[in-house]
Order: structure tokens, then C-alpha cells, then sequence
């Protein structure tokens, strides 16, 4: 049996990288996906503690993850292409209005 | 004090306060409504006010009479009353006071008479009329403030008066104080007047002293306690003894003008004439001999102090005659021969001769006063010639003193002849000198005579000083006899000089008359001693000396030769106009010393006054400009309140210290947000960044717990 | 040496070369590719996890929906040629950071194992749709309702966001 620690570990690993994806990248969309990679560690992490306690809840809560997911890519990507037809650009660091 | 109380004792003590109260009344009605009467109105309170003094002084005399010399004190008001210390205003009613009280009411009153005359000429001459009242109100307040002094029962209140006299000098000596004697503009009278007032000052710094160790060692200031202290003091500090009359000395040598004090006095002639008589030959110079007769107790107890103060005063004898010789001013004779008696006065009192020396007191007042007010009389002659003399030669001329001639009526050159355009006042003249020369029977052999005694029996020395002095005392009154009445007039004023009125030579008659009786005082029989009994109950019991045949004929003998003389030198052959004084080519050098008052006054202005002078300026130069100003305050205090301020403060302190400071801080705000600022990239991924760098810490954080 | 852990280790590894893959690939299609490829492994995870919906959800929905729509947009807005620049200021503190929290999870999960031990087997119809519907129906119905509301709201949102403005 596999230890549920590697299953964590494993997300921890994912999730950081992930994190390393939205600070290094350029590219609002490949930005978006390692949030999208991020959110799916902590899926994994749900989804092994509730094989770890026997119990569904951990399943039910990716399920609404997953959704909720789903429904913020479908804004964010418009959003991005919203901002790309006013500034022609998906470079995040020419997104630089805020700047002080 | 009121006639009511005293009328049922039949004495008449309480009334003492009047002498004072009346002259004052006095002068306070001539401020008040002096502006609205006449000048003999003026006069005439001024005169009636000393009388009334006068009146109520034999009214003492008569009270002590009756009560065989029992003094009384008479207390007016509790004055100063601190700790053990208890000093009223009392009047101390004994002979001796009263003695004095009738001397200055009496000559002062018919000096008063005089002065309504004389005085009605000189505001004219002067043409000030507006001034007569002024001069009565200081008369009165001189009277005032001499019986304060005379009637003093302790030191204090004697001092009082010491300074009121004092005052009242500066007053009346700088009468005429922004004109000379023949009214053109001039300083010179207020400077004598100043010159009299700060020489007493210093002899007043002497009387204080004396007056502290008074304090100090007897704890009191009243007569009968000094004195009865008076003994243990001296047997327990016989030096401080020694020391207060010493410094009392210094008192009378200021107020009585003794070497070295007596400067002033010649100086004091600038005032109006009657002034000279009452003020500076009568009753205020001397104050001194009356203050040395009053502390004869204390005196009694110095051997030492009294040898000093009679060496003094026969000094100041012989020297002031010796000047008198030189002197061409007929006034300032007088104030010559005025110190020169002054000088017998203390030398007598000096010896413990009280009686001799206030017998002289009295008698001289009478003699000199005649003669003072006799030469104001011939000076008035002299300037109703002069005015005759202007208006015969067409009018207006002589009233331009600026290219004519400057015409001094007090100069004995200008005189001669006076004897037959004015004879009353020669023959006044005559008796009062008779009287100074101590020519037997007039008054001033008698009380000279006593002096002269009693001087040959204890200070041979002293006899044989005050004898020469008595010789050239006849000299030169012989000398001015001849001068002014005899030879030919000199100048064509003196030749249209014109007798006085009655206002003026009949005062001077009453004191000729006393001049000519007021031996009868003191005469040296058995039987009589009239004057010595009666300053016996003050003063203790005295011996009185009998009459000397030896001394008193080598006296006459001397006064007889010295008139002698005189008349050899001087009346044998009248000066002429323009004739130098036939003493000088004999005496040489000698004379001109005696002209110039052996340069007196040129030493002290070298010695003191031009010193106290360097030494003003050198404080006001040097220690409070250059140091105190220039170097203390502008460049200790100024400069370095100034480097404070602009150095340090502002430099320093604010500029780099506070300002950089604060710009400091502001700087770095600027450039702590300037660094910060770019961390507001606008970038995302670097808010990101930060964003995880928290998470980290945090998951650290718990992790570690 | 348990087969399963060989299983396991053979797809974490591929689970974290896709992800790397996806991190550092030039082009962005071929990040979403990438991602694909890690979404499938994850889903095989679940598998093993004994959570069939879900495995089949991730697929459907992430593996399916969700990355066809980004490879949609990124074929409409031509965005594949932004590459990465590793040059950038950013990339030390970010790596040092990502290898800390890397650490700090691993350190914390690893030291989990010994409380939670062994997995036990699960019962047979444990992850099954049907146990899931009914949790999901009667336990977090309302939660269940809120998120169709936030998928509308979503739909509506994004119609908004790109629709054109009136006149170009």
C-alpha cells in the first residue's frame, strides 16, 4: 500500500511547480494554466485524504473545485481576450498600468 | 504748645516749638500770598515771622531765668522708634540752646529789616524784580532750619538741622544763580553755591561717622544718654572717643570753614549781601563751635581730640588773616576775617574755654554782622554812584557793560573818600571794626581777651598763633578803614556815592549798639561772669578766669600797633588810581600769596578735584566704555550671543543639525519610496512573487511551532 | 517493491515531467499539451485513489473542456509565441522560493506518514457515482446550487467581457 504522504508530497511537488509557472511565464494563458495545474494538486491532495479517512467528502469538494474551476477559466480566458483586443498583447509584463 | 498751658505755670517751655513753626508759618505765607503783596509786605512777614521767633526765644530765656537755669524738653512728635532705638523730635529748652535761639532770632530779624531794604535795590540793579519774594522764603527757611539745629535734643535731629542750614546756604548763596554781580549771564554763583554745598557735604560725611560710632557704642543718638555712656566708653576704647570727635571735627571744619574746609566760604560772598552777614559771619558757620560746646562732655574726655581741634582752629586763624591782608574785595575781607574768628571760636572751644568761645560767638555775630551789612551798605553807595554816574554822561551808556569798562562796586580800588559822601555808615563802619580789633571797650576785646587768657595759661603755642592772628586781624581792618573811607575817591562812582536810607542804617545802629555793649556779657570781674553762669548750668561747673592785666594790655598793645601800621602803609599816603598795594614790593612773593589765597583753591582743584576728574573719566572712559561696553558687552556678551545665534544656532545647530535632520528625513522618506516605488513594478508576477514569499514564511512559521 | 509503488513512481514521474514540460515549454500550445498529458496521469491517480467520478470528471471536464477552450483561445489570439525568458530578475528568488515551499510541504507531508499509516482497503462501492450523486444531493445540495448559480453567472460574465462594443 502506498503511503498516503507520497500521494501528498506529490501535490506538494505539483503545487509548487505550479507556482513556479505563474512566476516565471510570460504568457497570460500559460500563467492561467499553471493556476489551473495548482488547483489540480490540491485536487490530488483532496482526493487522497478522503481515500486516507474513508470518506466521500474529499471527492464532493473536487467536484465543486472542478466546477468552480471551469467557470473561472470561462471568465479569465475572456477576460484575457478582452485584454488582448485593447492592448494586442497576452505578455502579462506589458500589463504594467499599476504601476507606481 | 499753646499759650494756655504754659500761662498757668508761668513758664513759657511749651512754647518752644514756635521758634521753628513760626518761620515756617512764615515762609509758607509768602509762598502762598507773597504774589499778591508788595515787597515790604513780603518783607514784613518775613521780618515779623523771626521776630515772633525772637519773642518766644526771650520767652524761654525768661522761663529758664525764673527756673534758675532748669532746662526742660519740650517732645513735639515720637519720630523714629526701632528695636532699643527711640528718637523723637523734642526741644531741648537750656542755656545753651537758648543762648543761640536769641543770637540767630535776634541778628537774623534785624537782618531781615536790612535785607527788605537792600534787597528792594539789588533786584533792581539786577533787574529781576520778579525774585524779592524768593529770597524771604529762604531767609525764613534758614531761620527755621538753624533752630531745629540749635534746639535739637540729641544728634540726630541736630543733624537735621545741620543739613537744612546747609541747604539753605546753597539756596541763598546761589540767589543770583545764572547772573554775576553786575547782572550779566554767568555760572559763577551757582558754582560757589555748589562749591559751599558739596565742601559741607564732606565735612556732613565726617559728623555721619561720628554719629555711626555714637550709635555703635552708646547705642543712642540722645544728648544725655551719649553722655552719660560717654565715661565707660571712654575708659573701655579711649581711641573710638577720640575718633568721634575727630570726625565731629571734620563736621565743624565743613560747617564753620577750618583748614582744610573753609574754601567755600570766601567763595559763599557771590550771594546778596545780607545773606553774607546772617548766614556766613552770624549764626550758620557758627553751628560747628555750637556743636563742639554741646559735646563738651565727650570733648572733656580726649586730651588728645581737644589738643587737635584747638591746633586747628588757631591754624585757620593765622592762615585766613594772612590771606585777609591780600584781598582787594571788601566783602571777602570779611570772609576772611570771618574764618580767621571762626578760628578763635574753635581754638577756644577747643581748649574747653566753652564760655569764652560762644562768648566770642556772640559778640562777633553782632560786630561782624554790622560789618558785612555795613560794606553791603557801601557797595548799595557805590551803585547809586555808578547809576548817577550812567545817567550824567547821557543815559543809556552804561548799561552796555560790553565795551565799557566792568565796574566792580566791591572793589576796594574803586573806593576812597567815603567818609564824606557817606558818613553814617563810616562811622558804623568804625565801630565794627574797633569791635574786630578787640579795641577796649568794644565788645570783641572782651570775648577775645577771654580766649587769648585762657589760651596763654594751657597752649602757649596757641597764644602766641591767635595773638599774631589778632595783630593782622587789626591790620587789615586798618588797612580797609583807610582804603575805602579815607584819601581821595578812586573812581567817579565812589565819588557820587550817596548814603543809605533809614531801612538800611538803622538795623546796623541797633547792632553797633551791641557791638559796643554786648561786653557787658561776660565781663571777666567778680560779680559778673553773667554769660559763664548761665552756660554753667549746661555745661557743668567751669572755671572763670579773672581779668588779666598782662594779657589783655599786650593785646590792646598789639591791636593798637597793628592799626598803627596800617595807617603808616596805608593811610599816611591814600592809594592812588592805578597804585599797586604798597605791600607787594616789600612782602614780594609773600603778598602775592596772600593775594591769591596761597593758591588754596588752585591746589585742591590739582589735587582733587582734577584727579576726581581723571578718575570719573577713567571710569566712564576706560572701565565702562572701553571694558564694560566695548569688550564685556559687544564682545563678550554681544559677540558671543551673536556666534551663538548665527554660529553655532544657525550653523550648527539648525542648518546642519536640525535642518539636515529634518531634510535627512526627508530625503530618506524620498528615497526609501523611491526604492520602494519600484517594487510597485506593476507587474503581476512580481506581486506574485511576494505574494508567496508570505506563504512561505508562514508555512515556516507553522511548520517550526 | 510493490508493483503499485512502481506505478506510482512511473506516473509521478511522468506527472512532473509534463508539468515541468509545461512550465518550460517555448510554445504555449505545447504547455497545454503538456498540461493535458499531466491532467491524464492525474486522473489515473484517482483511478488508483479509488475515485472513478471524479477520474472520469477530471477528464471529461479539465482534460476536455477546460483545455480546449484554452487552446482555443490561445489559437485565436495567436499567443503561442510568447516564449520564456529565463533571464529575467525574477527567476532566482522564484526558484528558491518555490524549491522552499516545495520543501516545506514535503517535510510536512512526509511527516504525516506516520499518522496516517496504512491505507486500508476501502468498500467496493467507495468513490462510486452512485455514493457520490447521493453525498452529493443530500449532503451539499446547497453548495450544489450555489455553483450552477456561479456557472451562470460565469456564462453570463464572459458573454459580457468579450462582447464588441457598439461601432468597433
Amino acid at each position: 500500500m502506498i503511503p498516503v504522504s507520497y500521494y501528498l508530497v506529490l501535490s506538494g511537488i505539483l503545487f509548487s511547480m505550479g507556482v513556479l509557472g505563474v512566476l516565471l511565464r510570460r504568457n497570460a494563458l500559460v500563467v492561467f494554466m499553471s493556476i489551473e495545474l495548482m488547483l489540480n494538486a490540491a485536487n490530488l491532495a483532496f482526493v487522497a485524504f478522503a481515500r486516507t479517512f474513508n470518506q466521500l467528502d474529499g471527492q464532493i469538494f473536487v467536484f465543486f473545485v472542478m466546477t468552480v474551476a471551469a467557470a473561472e477559466v470561462a471568465v479569465g480566458l475572456s477576460l484575457i481576450v478582452a485584454i488582448f483586443r485593447s492592448r494586442n498583447t497576452v505578455n502579462v509584463d506589458e500589463l504594467s498600468s499599476l504601476k507606481g | 504748645m499753646l499759650l494756655s498751658e504754659t500761662t498757668t505755670s508761668g513758664l513759657f517751655f511749651n512754647l518752644a516749638p514756635w521758634i521753628v513753626f513760626f518761620p515756617v508759618i512764615g515762609l509758607l505765607l509768602n509762598i502762598i500770598i507773597g504774589g499778591r503783596l508788595t515787597e515790604k509786605g513780603i518783607g514784613a512777614i518775613a521780618a515779623i515771622a523771626s521776630g515772633l521767633a525772637f519773642v518766644v526765644s526771650a520767652l524761654l530765656a525768661y522761663s529758664l531765668y525764673v527756673t534758675e537755669g532748669h532746662g526742660e524738653t519740650v517732645l513735639v512728635a515720637e519720630w523714629i522708634r526701632i528695636g532699643t532705638l527711640a528718637l523723637d523730635w523734642a526741644f531741648r529748652v537750656d542755656t545753651l540752646s537758648v543762648t543761640m535761639m536769641l543770637v540767630v532770632s535776634g541778628v537774623g530779624t534785624l537782618i531781615h529789616i536790612y535785607a527788605i531794604g537792600y534787597m528792594h535795590e539789588d533786584v533792581r540793579f539786577k533787574n529781576d524784580v520778579g525774585r524779592y519774594r524768593r529770597f524771604f522764603v529762604f531767609l525764613n527757611l534758614f531761620i527755621a532750619a538753624m533752630m531745629i539745629l540749635v534746639s535739637g535734643d540729641n544728634y540726630l535731629m541736630l543733624f537735621v538741622g545741620w543739613e537744612g542750614v546747609g541747604l539753605s546756604s546753597f539756596l541763598l548763596i546761589g540767589f543770583w544763580y545764572d547772573m554775576d554781580t553786575l547782572g550779566r549771564p554767568s555760572w559763577a554763583n551757582s558754582n560757589a553755591a555748589k562749591k559751599a554745598f558739596i565742601t559741607n557735604r564732606v565735612g556732613d560725611f565726617g559728623f555721619l561717622i561720628a554719629g555711626f560710632l555714637m550709635f555703635w557704642y552708646m547705642g543712642s543718638f540722645q544728648f544725655d544718654a551719649v553722655f552719660a555712656a560717654a565715661p565707660e566708653v571712654a575708659k573701655a576704647h579711649p581711641e573710638i572717643i577720640l575718633a568721634m570727635t575727630i570726625f565731629m571735627l571734620i563736621g565743624v571744619a565743613g560747617k564753620s570753614a577750618q583748614i582744610p574746609l573753609f574754601i567755600w566760604l570766601p567763595d559763599a560772598m557771590a550771594g546778596p549781601t545780607p545773606v553774607s552777614a546772617l548766614i556766613h559771619a552770624a549764626t550758620m558757620v557758627t553751628a560747628g563751635v555750637y556743636l563742639v560746646t554741646r559735646s563738651a562732655p565727650i570733648y572733656d574726655l580726649s586730651y588728645d581730640a581737644q589738643y587737635i581741634v584747638t591746633t586747628v582752629g588757631a591754624a585757620t586763624a593765622l592762615f585766613a588773616a594772612l590771606i585777609a591782608v591780600g584781598q582787594y574785595d571788601i566783602k571777602r575781607v570779611l570772609a576772611y576775617s570771618t574764618i580767621s574768628q571762626l578760628g578763635f571760636m574753635v581754638a577756644a572751644v577747643g581748649m574747653g574755654a566753652y564760655v569764652a568761645g560762644m562768648f566770642h560767638l556772640i559778640t562777633h555775630a553782632f560786630f561782624k554782622a554790622l560789618l558785612f551789612l555795613s560794606a553791603g551798605s557801601v557797595i548799595l553807595g557805590l551803585e547809586r554812584g555808578h547809576h548817577h554816574m550812567a545817567h550824567g554822561h547821557g543815559g543809556h551808556d552804561a548799561h552796555h557793560d560790553d565795551h565799557a569798562e566792568v565796574f566792580d562796586p566791591g572793589d576796594m580800588r574803586n573806593m576812597g573818600g567815603l567818609r564824606k559822601t557817606m558818613p553814617v555808615t563810616f562811622w558804623l563802619y568804625i565801630i565794627g571794626t574797633l569791635a574786630l580789633a578787640g579795641i577796649i571797650p568794644f565788645a570783641g576785646f572782651w570775648s577775645k581777651d577771654e580766649i587769648l587768657l585762657d589760651a596763654s595759661l594751657h597752649y602757649p603755642h596757641v597764644y602766641w598763633i591767635l595773638t599774631a592772628a589778632a595783630f593782622l586781624t587789626a591790620f587789615y581792618m586798618g588797612r580797609q578803614i583807610w582804603m575805602v573811607f579815607f584819601g581821595e575817591a578812586r573812581h567817579e562812582a565812589a565819588a557820587r556815592a550817596e548814603e543809605s536810607p533809614a531801612l538800611i542804617t538803622v538795623p546796623l545802629m541797633a547792632l553797633a549798639a551791641l557791638s559796643v555793649l554786648g561786653g557787658a556779657l561776660n565781663l571777666p570781674f567778680k560779680g559778673f561772669h553773667q554769660l559763664g553762669h548761665w552756660l554753667e548750668h549746661t555745661l557743668g561747673k567751669m572755671e572763670l578766669l579773672g581779668f588779666d592785666l598782662g594779657v589783655a594790655g599786650l593785646s590792646t598793645l598789639f591791636a593798637l600797633a597793628a592799626i598803627g601800621v596800617s595807617w603808616f602803609i596805608y593811610g599816611r599816603n591814600p592809594l592812588k588810581v592805578g597804585q599797586v598795594d604798597p605791600l607787594r614790593k616789600p612782602l614780594g612773593f609773600i603778598f602775592a600769596g596772600m593775594e591769591r589765597k596761597f593758591y588754596i583753591d588752585e591746589a585742591y582743584k590739582f589735587l582733587i578735584l582734577d584727579r576726581y576728574d581723571d578718575l570719573a573719566r577713567f571710569t566712564a572712559d576706560v572701565i565702562d566704555w572701553k571694558f564694560w561696553h566695548d569688550w564685556f558687552h559687544d564682545t563678550v556678551i554681544a559677540g558671543s550671543f551673536l556666534w551663538i545665534s548665527r554660529t553655532f544656532l544657525t550653523e550648527y545647530a539648525d542648518q546642519k543639525g536640525i535642518d539636515a535632520f529634518a531634510n535627512g528625513i526627508g530625503a530618506f522618506t524620498k528615497d526609501v519610496s523611491t526604492r520602494l516605488r519600484t517594487l510597485q513594478s506593476g507587474f503581476v508576477r512580481s506581486y506574485a512573487l511576494f505574494v508567496l514569499v508570505g506563504v512561505v514564511a508562514i508555512l515556516g512559521y507553522l511548520l517550526l511551532k | 517493491m510493490t508493483p503499485e509503488l512502481i506505478t506510482f513512481v512511473i506516473l509521478a514521474l511522468v506527472a512532473i515531467a509534463s508539468a515541468a514540460g509545461m512550465i518550460l515549454s517555448r510554445n504555449a500550445i505545447y504547455s497545454a499539451l503538456y498540461l493535458v498529458l499531466n491532467f491524464l496521469t492525474v486522473a489515473i491517480f484517482y483511478l488508483l485513489l479509488n475515485a472513478p467520478f471524479i477520474a472520469l470528471s477530471q477528464v471529461a471536464v479539465y482534460a476536455g473542456a477546460i483545455m480546449v477552450l484554452f487552446l482555443f483561445v490561445i489559437m485565436l489570439l495567436g499567443a503561442e509565441q510568447v516564449p520564456l525568458m529565463l533571464k529575467q530578475r525574477q527567476t532566482i528568488p522564484a526558484v528558491l522560493l518555490a524549491l522552499a515551499l516545495a520543501g516545506a510541504l514535503g517535510v510536512w507531508f512526509a511527516g504525516q506518514a506516520g499518522v496516517t499509516g496504512v491505507i486500508p482497503e476501502p468498500v467496493d462501492t467507495f468513490g462510486d457515482p452512485r455514493a457520490v450523486g447521493v453525498e452529493l444531493f443530500f449532503q451539499y445540495q446547497l453548495p450544489f446550487q450555489i455553483t450552477a448559480v456561479l456557472l451562470l453567472v460565469a456564462m453570463i460574465g464572459a458573454i459580457i467581457l468579450t462582447k464588441r462594443e457598439k461601432g468597433g
